[in-house]
């Protein structure tokens, strides 16, 4: 689903990202993790159709980086924690207003936003304001709005940052579901537990991905207990800050 | 006298009550953090202490002086860092330290000692503006900004949310040497395990304080023996033990699912049993212990169950 080859992007003479190399399966869970400043928002840049890299080859679902970005859009869904849905708008208006965006047709969206709120329960609260809404319901909303088109791929940007323990699991048990169905998951995180979720996890640092495992291997090669401390023994060598 | 108590204090936003009555106390010198998610009402809190933002209904002591009537009093003596970054970006690191100590009527090399472990990493920088820093260098600068009058009580508002694991844990190194000097310090985190860090908790949820102790305490309260369980599919797991007729709790756990059972007595060879039974090859069943997390999300199902 991604297949990334020496990926490379420069500011200036500043290497954000330096020749990475790895793929991604269908269906897979894929952590991306890395410390602050280490190069996953750039990386995620191009592999989104954000950015253009400055060297090296990528693909996502199937279409290359530099000649088709607007069919890799298409193909897949983005959230993030600090940005997903409009607080002024009401459930339905957010489902709408992204259905429009992926241009699917008005009796798709409807069908499309019937289901979404009975599966998640909110049907009482389908013509509330997003902004109204505890941040836990928001984010599970923001990410089945980001699977509304059925991508190949989602994104996930930090997306439990801040929510609390049990919202956080019930989101992460979505996101199992979404991968068993065949979706493949590309998913940031600052909680080490979460890490272990994944099927696998590379970790960036400055620049580079420095490990690359299953988190059992990863424990192994590391001969670490947690994801935490293999973390911590990688990103204690970085170099550079944000 | 307590550096901080806070009693029956409400603030509402319009129609959202944020903080719905609540009350505690912290001992001189003492680390004591606010654990809790978004929207769970620390952020108010915190405004509220540092005098900020009035509250509603009951009352709130730093240092023995009334949040509203002395406010003028309290803002010589206590260390406030935000949750947001708000030092000036266009500053340098040396210009941010300089104004906040001109501020309060001191200068950087009055009260070097206190800040040298946490400013001395920023020395070399300290022509840089603050907005070109690094996260884990703003959080040092900030630090060093709130600490520079040597305050009596320090407020840090979740210091290391969006941080990453290694600063965390730096971070946290930095505050039990402050600890060291008997500064009083009320932090927040919406990361559980951060909690451990702390000398006493409240556990916080929807403007509420759910248990309020020693971390060691706080998991005393949760009773039902907890087992960790691993297979090789997790999230099959996870269903086949929710649909375990004596399931009570399930909680996927980093590589593990927590769960606890209903039967007053039951061994791993049960629990075991039932999964082999269901096709599954090789589970890894081990009683342990919870910690602050288990016992968080139990104090959080509970508080559902009274609703």
């Amino acid at each position: 689903m991604i297949k990334a080859e020496k990926l490379t992007r420069k500011f200036g003479d500043f290497t954000a990202v330096d020749h990475i190399s790895f793929e991604v399966g269908a269906g897979e869970i894929f952590g991306f993790l890395g410390a602050n400043g280490a190069g996953k928002t750039t990386a995620m840049r191009m592999l989104t159709g954000l950015l253009v890299p400055t060297e090296g080859e990528a693909t996502v679902a199937g279409y290359d980086v530099y000649e088709q970005p607007e069919q890799i859009k298409k193909r897949i869904g983005y959230m993030s924690q600090k940005f997903s849905l409009y607080e002024d708008l009401t459930v339905r208006e957010n489902i709408r207003l992204y259905g429009g965006i992926y241009d699917l047709g008005d009796q798709q969206i409807k069908q499309k936003s019937d289901e979404l709120v009975n599966m998640l329960g909110m049907k009482e609260l389908q013509n509330k304001m997003i902004g109204s809404l505890p941040l836990g319901w928001k984010q599970k909303l923001a990410f089945s709005v980001a699977l509304l088109h059925e991508p190949d791929i989602v994104f996930l940007d930090e997306p439990t940052g801040g929510v609390d323990p049990i919202t956080r699991r019930q989101f992460w048990e979505q996101i199992y579901k979404v991968a068993e169905e065949g979706t493949t998951v590309f998913v940031t995180t600052h909680y080490m537990d979460e890490a272990e979720y994944c099927d696998r996890v590379s970790i960036m640092v400055d620049g580079n991905i420095d490990a690359l495992d299953t988190p059992a291997g990863l424990k192994e090669q590391f001969d670490a207990d947690d994801i935490e401390e293999v973390f911590i023994r990688l990103a204690r060598g970085a170099e550079r800050g944000e | 006298m307590k550096p901080i108590s806070v009693h029956h204090a409400h603030k509402s936003y319009g129609a959202k009550e944020a903080v719905k009555g609540i009350s505690f106390e912290v001992d001189e010198g003492l680390l004591f953090g606010l654990i809790g998610p978004d929207g769970a009402g620390k952020t108010t809190i915190f405004r509220i202490l540092t005098t900020l933002l009035k509250p509603d209904k009951g009352e709130a002591l730093v240092l023995g002086l009334d949040v509203v009537d002395d406010y003028r009093q309290i803002r010589k003596h206590v260390g406030y860092m935000p949750g947001r970054f708000s030092l000036y970006q266009d500053l340098s690191v040396e210009e941010n330290v300089a104004f906040f100590a001109s501020v309060f009527g001191t200068t950087i090399d009055a009260n070097y000692d206190l800040i040298e472990p946490i400013y001395s990493q920023l020395e070399p920088f300290k022509d840089r503006l603050a907005g070109a820093l690094s996260g884990g260098m703003k959080q040092k600068l900030a630090l060093s900004c709130a600490l520079i009058h040597k305050p009596e009580v320090l407020f840090l508002d979740e210091p290391t949310t969006g941080v990453d694991a290694v600063s965390r844990k730096e971070f946290w190194q930095m505050l039990h040497r402050l600890k060291e000097e008997n500064i009083t310090i009320l932090v927040s985190t919406p990361y559980m395990d951060e909690a451990e860090q702390c000398d006493r908790v409240a556990l916080m949820q929807d403007g509420q304080i759910l248990s309020i102790d020693t971390p060691e305490r706080i998991t005393k309260t949760f009773h039902n023996q907890l087992w960790a369980i691993k297979t090789e599919n997790k999230y099959q797991l996870i269903q086949l033990l929710r649909s375990y007729e004596y399931a009570e709790s399930v909680q996927p756990f980093g590589e593990y699912v927590h769960y606890t059972d209903k039967r007053e007595e039951v061994q791993a060879e049960h629990i075991m049993e039932y999964l082999k039974s269901k096709g599954v090859i090789n589970p890894t069943v081990v009683a342990i212990a919870p910690d602050i997390e288990d016992t968080f999300m139990r104090l959080m199902e509970q508080e559902e169950t009274y609703e």
